[in-house]
């Protein structure tokens, strides 16, 4: 066939989960820091949730004692906020100069509830001009101690919603 | 069918095997470009891509007049948590178990 249908490769990485909560428990696990320091990276999270508004991301304790992690992890500024459904925000890393030389990422957060009381969250990420950032958070270092991405990071925060638990780290 | 069932059954056949791969090889694929690299009907590679987002391996997404397709690497992660994580533990725990018990008995 002909490469007429070829579309140019795209940057932008989706993850989907299905987890048994209501749209607003995943809004708060997404957007409060009590429940942000429960999985994933365990990071600290600040959120001024208005267009414009100031995100900011500290180190929890256990990233904190790593030598050299900056004050701030990441940071952004809200682009939409509909809650319980839909934050928009930019994205960018701070924990290694190469990737704040990356500059602003893109970062969406879909919720959708769906029949029999599970909630749909959908997580998109554009990563133009992003590579290293793009292998981090695709969970590529996983092995160097860098962490599993967004994949890890969900199923993190499903296990924390759906038993209230921590997963092992 | 749970969640598991599905994902299982996904993963249970060659050609979405392949499909995925490709989209492991290069995210964010249409259907014309998965199409063109099988040897199969576009309703065949459109029955199979179904199949992989009804278990939440492949998620849809329109951006402008196309529909790409992604691949969700999170169920595989879920199931590995779930299944892998706890047979392999188990292994290392027995081994531990009987270096005790031979240590002991020694």
């Amino acid at each position: 066939m002909t490469n007429a249908t070829q579309s140019p490769a795209t940057t932008t990485q989706v993850y989907r989960v299905y987890i048994k909560a209501t749209p607003e428990a995943i809004w708060d696990a997404i957007t409060k820091p009590e429940w942000t320091e429960r999985y994933g990276y365990a990071a600290r999270v600040e959120y001024d949730l208005r267009p414009g508004g100031a995100y900011r991301a500290y180190p929890g304790e256990e990233m904190a004692k790593v030598e050299g992690v900056p004050d701030v992890v990441v940071d952004g500024e809200v682009i939409e906020a509909d809650p319980p459904r839909r934050l928009v925000q930019t994205w960018r890393m701070l924990m290694d100069e190469e990737m704040a030389a990356e500059g602003f990422t893109r970062l969406t957060h879909e919720i959708e509830p769906i029949e029999g009381g599970a909630t749909k969250l959908t997580l998109i990420h554009e990563l133009e001009n992003a590579p290293k950032l793009a292998a981090i958070v695709a969970g590529e270092l996983e092995s160097e101690g860098a962490g599993g991405g967004w994949n890890w990071v969900l199923s993190g925060l499903k296990t924390v919603l759906e038993t209230g638990t921590e997963l092992d780290r | 069918m749970t969640d598991d069932d599905r994902v299982f059954k996904a993963l249970a056949d060659p050609t979405r095997r392949f499909l995925l791969d490709r989209l492991f090889e290069r995210d964010g694929r249409t259907l014309g470009e998965l199409e063109s690299e099988l040897e199969m009907t576009r309703f065949g590679v459109m029955k199979h891509l179904r199949v992989l987002e009804d278990a939440g391996l492949v998620v849809a997404r329109r951006s402008g007049r196309e529909k790409l397709h992604f691949l969700n690497p999170v169920p595989i992660r879920l199931i590995h948590d779930r299944w892998i994580d706890k047979y392999a533990e188990r292994q290392v725990s027995a081994l531990a178990d009987l270096k005790s018990e031979l240590e002991q008995s020694s």
